[in-house]
């Protein structure tokens, strides 16, 4: 696409078309105080060389990967991108790629979305994949809208758990607002596990989302928790934001989960400041056809040759108008297919060599600051993340720790306030003994 | 397309402005789209029912068809209570395109008002209908 800047001549052209006086006159239906008076406050134009200094500039007040020592996840991880998916994603035919509406010319870009809707059915244990949502964050509230439908609005209500990610709920409540459904949230047991007992007085609920390894980094009982559920005749939602759990630990089909949804940033995303992420999402056949987004499909040609397509588009937007499964009606191409090429590049085996690598770093560090005297808040089994209780006082140690490049995870009191002078802290394969072990020594300074 | 000429459409059974059947049997009644109306959504792969037990009133959407190319909902011609859905459309659902009048019914209902069902239109009204579309 070019980009035309209208002229002034442009403008009179259009203006005398329309049989408008000026612009004010063209705008003159949109109400005074909805539009802006006066200029916008913007900086005078930079030089291309000040502009890459003040971006600089801009990039230097962050603490960053590989610079500082990351030791949090809470939701993004810092993984090491494998040079084949960095090389192949450079390719213009993918980079350039956009929705494959016409099969006949998007063979390419339809079969990526495919394989990557078929590795992540695998890798969550599920029968179906969708080609992907926005985040995480929205896959979650994507879900429980799901369950709703799925209840065919007998039930109003559904339930999650309050170790799912701060910000997800957040977006979980904007989404349900305007609908009138009811969100109601599970307190969590001192072990750092989900309370599902509360379950047990709540009525007509038509999804209950549980996330695992949860906030907290602890790995929910899930099949407990999929089985209380499924008695109280609700769906099993299963959210998480470290897809490369399922490396090592059971995934969430195995469990029983009836929809699940999560981020796919770890999957060879990089860690930007606040974005693009994947939302994954995945479902049970039987509510195949309640599911959101869009879903490619293998088929034949007249000629017999494989082929994909947009598969259930009946269900989307752009046909079914507001009866659709969802408004959205697109999905993260691109970070789709960065997953595909990552989890491709890794194979089954590396992905279950690299879980376990983040696993047991994870739990040296952990054993460290035991040994060093710290308190590990809560005795249940983590992946690559955990807890850790510092002493009172430890926002001094924290500063000074950045001083000297190390992010010692995220201080929970901002999201949880009984939770003071606790951290998240989290270890991928990126942090060496050494960093660990430094991360250590400095905390107990 | 079919000429209306061509179009099945029974003695005996009733019929909706939505383009729904009703027949009448010992105590319910049972119903399903016409000939028309299979015609128009083409391939149907998938009929989303009700469950045995609920109720809805006349106009209530109980139901939607899924067609290659298009959703549409279905509506109840008369008040009543869902007796039996035809559970033959889970692996079959292009029944409805084949056999809209017999293998193809979509619910059985038990009807509050016999009269909702008397207003319904006969076999000529219908296709007086289909002619002024």
């Amino acid at each position: 696409m070019r980009y035309l800047p209208h002229t002034e001549e442009d403008i009179a052209e259009m203006l005398q078309a329309v049989g408008a006086k000026d612009l004010d006159d063209l705008f003159s239906t949109i109400p005074r105080d909805c539009r802006r008076s006066g200029e916008l406050a913007l900086p005078e134009p930079l030089t291309e060389w000040e502009l890459n200094a003040h971006m600089d500039a801009l990039a230097g007040t962050m603490a960053v990967s590989p610079e500082y020592k990351v030791f949090m996840g809470a939701g993004s991880y810092d993984h090491y991108t494998p040079a084949s998916v960095s090389y192949l994603l450079g390719r213009s035919e993918i980079s350039t790629a956009y929705t494959p509406y016409q099969p006949e010319i998007s063979q390419g870009t339809l079969q990526a979305i495919y394989e990557y809707q078929t590795l992540t059915s695998r890798l969550l244990g599920m029968d179906v994949a969708n080609a992907s949502m926005y985040d995480g964050a929205s896959a979650l509230a994507e879900a429980l809208l799901m369950s709703i439908r799925v209840a065919r609005g007998k039930k109003k209500t559904v339930a999650v758990s309050g170790l799912i990610h701060p910000l997800y709920r957040r977006v979980v409540k904007t989404y349900f607002d305007p609908t009138g459904y009811k969100v109601l949230e599970l307190p969590y047991l001192p072990d750092g596990r989900t309370d599902l007992s509360k379950l047990d007085d709540m009525d007509d609920i038509a999804g209950v989302a549980i996330q695992s390894p949860n906030f907290f980094g602890c790995v929910e009982d899930m099949e407990a928790a999929g089985e209380k559920i499924h008695q109280k005749k609700a769906l099993f939602v299963v959210g998480f934001t470290e897809p490369l759990t399922y490396g090592l630990f059971k995934n969430p089909g195995i469990c029983g989960a009836d929809i699940v949804c999560g981020e796919g940033q770890s999957l060879g995303i990089p860690r930007s400041f606040g974005g693009p992420g994947l939302g994954m999402f995945a479902s049970k056949k039987q509510y195949m056809r309640n599911m959101p987004g869009r879903l490619i499909g293998k088929t034949k040609d007249m000629d017999g040759k494989d082929g994909f397509v947009l598969t259930l588009a009946t269900r989307e937007q752009h046909i079914r108008r507001e009866k659709a499964t969802s408004n959205i009606c697109s999905n993260q191409g691109l970070c789709a297919t960065t997953a595909v090429m990552y989890m491709a590049s890794l194979g089954s085996t590396g992905m279950r060599e690299l879980a376990k690598l983040n696993r047991d770093k994870a739990e040296y560090l952990k054993a460290e600051l035991k040994k060093a005297g710290f308190k590990i808040s809560f005795d249940t089994p983590t992946f690559n993340e955990f807890v850790v209780e510092f002493p009172e006082g430890f926002d001094r140690n924290y500063q000074e720790l950045l001083k000297r490049k190390i992010v010692a995870g995220l201080p929970l009191a901002t999201y949880y306030p009984e939770l003071k002078n606790h951290c998240l802290l989290c270890v991928t394969e990126t942090r060496t003994r050494e960093d660990m072990d430094e991360l250590v020594r400095e905390a107990k300074k | 397309m079919k000429e209306i000429s061509e179009l099945v459409v029974p003695e005996g059974l009733r019929y909706s402005n939505d383009h729904e059947w009703v027949r009448a049997e010992e105590d319910n009644v049972r119903i399903g789209i016409t000939d028309y109306a299979q015609e128009q959504l083409g391939e149907i792969v998938f009929a989303e029912l009700p469950e045995v037990g609920d109720t809805f009133s006349k106009g209530d959407e109980f139901g939607s068809l899924e067609s290659v190319k298009a959703v549409a909902e279905v509506f109840m011609p008369v008040t009543g209570k869902i007796i039996a859905i035809n559970e033959d459309l889970e692996d079959n659902p292009d029944l409805v395109n084949k056999e809209p009048y017999e293998g193809g019914w979509l619910i059985e209902v038990r009807i509050k008002d016999t009269d909702e069902f008397n207003a319904l239109m006969d076999k000529d009204e219908y296709l007086e209908m289909l002619k002024g579309l």
